[in-house]
Formats: C-alpha cells, sequence, structure tokens
C-alpha cells in the first residue's frame, strides 16, 4: 500500500513550514508545555514509521519494540551513569542497532510481508511478556532492578552535555524535544532526497526491478530499518523524560497498533502526515482518556477501519489530490471560459 | 512417575489448547490466505457468550458447545460482508482493518459489560492422580481438541463441500469456472472461522477469567502456530501446536510459564526464518 505515485517527498512548503515552526516556539505562551510536549514525542516516533512505511514499504508490526527499548535503554544507563549525554545516544544506538539485527535476518531471508509482520509483533510480545515478568531482586542490570510491571521510576532526567546540574524539565524540556523533532525530519528529508533514499523508493515500487538494476534490496531495507528504529529510540528517550518512568507498557500492543493508526490516517509516503496524524488522534485519545463514556480503542479501532476501506492513502495525501483535482478543474474552467471570450471576441469582430 | 504422567497431561493440554484457538484462524489463513488480527477478539466474545448465558440461566454445555459458536458464527459473518470482503488480495490491509476491528471489540465488549473480569466455574471436578490434583476440565479441552481436528479432516476430505473448499484453497478461478461462486465460499469460510473461534472460547472460558482484553493472549499464541504451519489446515496446526506445545510446556516446567512462553516465540522466529513457507509448505506438501 503506498500513498499514489510520489516519488521521493515534495519540496518544503516554506509557508506550512514557518507557520508550523512559529505555532510550536510560541505554543509554551499560550498553553502548558505537558501535553504538547507528548505529542512531539508521539509525533517523532510516527514519523521514524512514516520514513521506514511510507517510502521503504517496509511496515512493522512491533515498532514499539525499538520505542520501549530507547526508553529502558535510557533509564537504565541514566541511573548507572548519573548523567544524560551518553545514555542519550545508547538510547539511539541499542535499538537501531537490535533493529539491524534483526533487521538482516528478515529482509536477507527474504521473508515476505506476512511473515515479517508476525516476526515484528512477536519480538515486541517477548520484550513485553519479560519486561513484565521482571519483578525482584533476581533481575537487574548493574545497579538497576527492571521492576517488572512496576517498571524503573526516578532516574536522571536529561541534563545539559557535561553539566549534571542543569537538567532539562518543563518548557526547556519541550524545546529540545521540538529541535528532537525537528532535526529528525529534516533528516527524514535529506536521506529521502539522497541517493540512498531513491533506491529506497524504488524498492517500494518495485522491489525486482531494483535488484535486476544491481542494487541489494535487503542491504537498503536493513539500513532503513535501522536508521528508523534509531529514530524510535530516540523517540522512547524523550518519552522516558516526559514520563519520569518506564514500564512495560511501552512494548504492549496498543502502543504499536497507535503509532501504525497515526501513520496511516495522517497519510503513506508523506512525512508531514505521520506527524500532523500523531498529534490530531494523540489529543483525541487524551480527549478521551478524560471521560469515561466512549472507549478509547473503540474510536481509534473504528478509525483504522474506516481509513483503510475508504481513504487506504490517509488524510494528507487525499487532501492534496483534492486540491490537486480542484486546481485542474478551476484552470480547465478558465480555460474554457477564456476561449469562450476568444470566440465571443471574434463574433463581434464578424 | 507420577510426575512424568503430570508433564505429559499438561504438554498433551498445551498441544490442544494451541489446536483449538488457532484451528478457527487456520481455516480462515488456509482458504482464504487472510490474516484476521480480530482473532483473539473472536474467541474472546465466545467466552463472553458463554459466561453471560450461563448466568442467565442456560445450561452451561449448550451455552458453549452450541451459543458460542453460532454467535462468534454470526459476527464473523457480518465482519466479512461489511469489511473482509472488500479487502480480498490486499494482505496488509487486511491485517490493519482487522486489528482496528479487535481494537474496536476490546471496546464496545468494555463498554457493555465493564472492565472486570468474569468467570464461570468448569463443570468437570478435578481428579487425583497419585500425589497430583489434577483439573478433570483439561481432560475435556483435549478431547474436544482432537474432535474438532478429526471432523474438520473428514469435512475437507470427504464431503462435498469440503472438496469444494479444497477446490477454491488451490484454485479459485477454476472453482469459478465450475460454477461456485468464490464470494460465497470466502463468506461461508469466514463464517465457520469465527464459529470455531468462538467454540475455542466458550469451551476455555471455565479455565481462564475473562476481560475484554483477554483476547491478545490468543492471539499471539495462534499467530505464530498457524503460520508456522504453513496452508495445510490440518496437519500445519497439528504439528506447529505440537512443536509449540511441547517447548512451551518444557521450558515451563524447568523454568518459569513466562520464560516458557518466550521460548516458544524466540522458537517462532527462528522457525520462521528457516522455513517461510511453514511447515507444511517443506515437509507435508500435500496434505490437507
Amino acid at each position: 500500500m503506498t500513498g499514489g505515485p510520489t516519488f521521493g517527498v515534495g519540496r518544503i512548503r516554506w509557508g506550512w513550514f514557518i507557520v508550523g515552526c512559529v505555532v510550536v516556539l510560541l505554543l509554551p505562551a499560550v498553553t502548558g508545555t505537558n501535553t504538547p510536549t507528548l505529542l512531539l514525542i508521539w509525533a517523532l516516533f510516527a514519523l521514524s514509521l512514516g520514513l521506514m512505511w511510507g517510502f521503504a514499504g517496509i511496515l512493522s508490526f512491533g515498532h514499539a519494540a525499538y520505542f520501549g527499548l530507547g526508553a529502558y535503554t535510557y533509564a537504565i544507563a541514566a541511573m548507572t551513569v548519573g548523567e544524560s549525554t551518553g545514555p542519550l545516544l545508547l538510547a539511539i544506538v541499542l535499538p537501531a542497532a537490535a533493529a539491524a539485527v534483526i533487521g538482516a535476518m528478515m529482509f536477507y531471508g527474504r521473508i515476505s510481508d506476512v511473515y515479517m509482520g508476525v516476526i515484528t509483533l512477536v519480538v515486541t510480545l517477548i520484550l513485553f511478556k519479560f519486561m513484565n515478568a521482571t519483578a525482584g531482586d533476581a533481575y537487574h542490570i548493574g545497579s538497576v532492578r527492571l521492576g517488572g510491571f512496576n517498571g524503573i521510576p526516578a532516574f536522571p532526567i536529561l541534563n545539559l552535555p557535561g553539566d549534571p546540574s542543569v537538567t532539562a524539565f518543563g518548557t526547556p524540556f519541550y524545546y529540545v524535544v521540538c529541535v528532537a523533532l525537528l532535526l529528525c525530519y529534516l533528516l527524514c528529508r535529506w536521506i529521502l532526497g539522497s541517493f540512498f533514499g531513491k533506491v529506497l523508493i524504488g524498492i517500494r515500487e518495485n522491489e525486482a526491478r531494483v535488484e535486476l538494476l544491481g542494487y541489494s534490496a535487503p542491504a537498503y531495507k536493513t539500513a532503513i530499518f535501522t536508521i528508523s528504529a534509531g529514530m524510535a529510540g530516540l523517540a522512547g528517550c524523550l518519552f522516558a523524560n516526559w514520563a519520569e518512568i518506564v514500564t512495560p507498557g511501552v512494548f504492549s500492543l496498543g502502543q504499536s497498533a497507535e503509532v501504525i493508526i497515526w501513520t496511516i490516517v495522517g497519510g503513506l509516503g508523506t512525512l508531514v502526515g505521520p506527524i500532523v496524524g500523531a498529534i490530531v488522534l494523540g489529543y483525541l485519545k487524551l480527549l478521551l482518556g478524560q471521560q469515561t463514556l466512549i472507549d478509547n480503542s473503540l474510536v481509534l479501532g473504528a478509525i483504522l477501519i474506516l481509513v483503510v476501506l475508504l481513504l487506504p492513502s490517509g488524510l494528507l495525501p487525499a487532501l492534496a489530490r483534492w486540491r490537486a483535482r480542484r486546481d485542474r478543474a478551476s484552470v480547465s474552467r478558465r480555460q474554457a471560459s477564456s476561449t469562450r471570450r476568444r470566440r465571443g471576441h471574434r463574433g463581434d469582430g464578424s | 512417575m507420577d510426575y512424568a504422567a503430570v508433564v505429559f497431561l499438561e504438554i498433551l493440554y498445551m498441544i490442544a489448547f494451541l489446536a483449538l484457538t488457532s484451528a478457527g484462524l487456520a481455516v480462515v489463513f488456509g482458504m482464504m490466505r487472510v490474516i484476521n488480527l480480530a482473532h483473539g477478539e473472536f474467541v474472546m466474545i465466545g467466552g463472553y457468550v458463554t459466561i453471560f448465558a450461563n448466568r442467565a440461566g442456560i445450561d452451561i454445555w449448550f451455552a458453549m458447545l452450541v451459543l458460542a459458536p453460532l454467535v462468534v458464527g454470526a459476527i464473523g459473518l457480518v465482519v466479512e460482508r461489511l469489511v473482509i470482503r472488500h479487502l480480498y488480495g490486499r494482505m496488509i490491509d487486511t491485517m490493519l482493518a482487522t486489528w482496528g476491528l479487535s481494537l474496536l471489540m476490546v471496546g464496545l465488549v468494555t463498554l457493555i459489560f465493564g472492565n472486570t473480569a468474569v468467570s464461570v466455574t468448569a463443570p468437570i471436578q478435578s481428579y487425583q492422580a497419585g500425589a497430583y490434583q489434577m483439573g478433570g476440565y483439561n481432560l475435556f479441552i483435549i478431547a474436544i481438541a482432537i474432535l474438532v481436528m478429526l471432523v474438520l479432516w473428514l469435512i475437507l476430505r470427504y464431503t462435498r463441500v469440503g472438496l469444494i473448499a479444497r477446490g477454491a484453497m488451490q484454485s479459485a478461478d477454476v472453482a469459478s469456472a465450475l460454477g461456485y461462486n468464490p464470494q460465497k465460499i470466502y463468506m461461508w469460510t469466514f463464517t465457520a472461522g469465527a464459529a470455531l473461534s468462538g467454540l475455542a472460547g466458550g469451551v476455555l472460558a471455565p479455565l481462564t477469567g475473562l476481560l475484554p482484553s483477554s483476547g491478545s493472549l490468543y492471539i499471539a499464541k495462534s499467530f505464530i502456530t498457524v503460520i508456522t504451519g504453513g496452508a495445510a489446515i490440518i496437519s500445519g496446526t497439528l504439528a506447529s501446536s505440537m512443536i509449540f506445545g511441547t517447548i512451551n510446556q518444557i521450558v515451563s516446567f524447568g523454568s518459569t510459564p513466562v520464560i516458557g512462553e518466550i521460548a516458544m516465540l524466540a522458537l517462532a522466529i527462528v522457525l520462521l526464518r528457516l522455513m517461510p513457507q511453514g511447515i507444511t509448505g517443506r515437509f507435508f506438501k500435500n496434505s490437507t
């Protein structure tokens, strides 16, 4: 399932880009930063899946595995080191390394889509079940107890590199997340504009053809899987900093399902789509969480079914298509009226 | 000696559990190449039907063996008509839509019955095996699993319906050219698969308390059982149930049930990597 024949990512719409940046920058002046921070972290998570799924055609049914690995890695490392710079990097590198191993296993094994779905799902489940079962003193890494269902609380939050006394909390942390999202977005654009990205999109469109041209599809797919997992790990690390506790819930099936829903609703084959999808649906989830009348999963499930059935390419591409149709229609209307005018003019002259 | 018997029975029970909970998914996947991620919720609803019908005064055997399959089969029929039939041939989309369905059903059941555990007592007493107390109901599950597999095999092998079904499985085009509408075959296959899931849920309800989210307990296990089994419905399900059931219980006895389950899931990944077509894609190619 691809978002139509879009090869590569379009140019930046500078107007929208600047509006978006200004809104995000000025938001703390209007509301609290707690909710927006969480929404932007989710957006980063969705972006990581959107990069891999929308442009290389690889759908992971268990992307929460790397999100959760990032969160746990950060928590454990930060408690061990007592400082955040190294743990932050580790929270990107470790999920990426895990993904490289799993990805290489899947892609070099030429495993088909469905079986890949099973494997990615099962990896997440293994982590979920294992982390839930790690209550008690027997399970620890270094001096950090894994804590089972209760998770790991009270680890050091992000601080200025080299100075553990200056921590990013509240509004500064919000800006850290903003910058992380922006950098990742630009990184995605750069990847997709590069030669590497072009081959990836080629693989999405027709893997056999790309292979016949002499590129190794498994190598490219493993690489993008690794990059995407690293980004998900960063999102997980930021999430851990936001929640100030990590629980096995980060590995849950619900987490994997949600990120897929955000991405597909926002739009496959775009970078802004997953970001918008995560922010809108994430906010909806928070709103639904405040009442008990309608269950959150009921709404999310219904949205996913409807989007798959009616709008398989997602909101933003559908919107773009609608605008293109409208533009074409208005152009042809203008042409028609100008033709009429010309004819009328000739009619007058004769 | 007693201990060996207990271990053996537990292994047998696990195999039966896997075969029973996977049968519905296997029928749908084997015949239609559709992965139904809402399968776990079908099982869960079968359990809810049994428990609430029993509370309403209906005999529990009737509730689990007749009502649960009927109700869940009807739900399956509606789902096929409304959602699945639009997505044939789009495997990933089907997985996504049925995942949405699974969330939707969890939400609905939470809305109707609340997010609290419900349970019902097993209608068969436990018995004494040497020094150990054994659940007599587990033997019933083993018997039901054998029965379901046997009946499925007899239907597929020796009846006209089974012949048409197997024909459509091998080539929907040829079946269609011979006058059998594949749409109709798929519709009834999906309904039958859902009914089997409902039966499994009903029969297992007395053993495990039920929550709206219980479906996720079944989905991963049945998913790996079916996929690892491959396209052949009965031999595939039996082969992978035996492998996974045995590994799960042996590791569980050696350590903890959680490690046993993790061992089973890890083994599934290895097996899928080695045999991407499933066990029956490699070994019993011409079986049903």
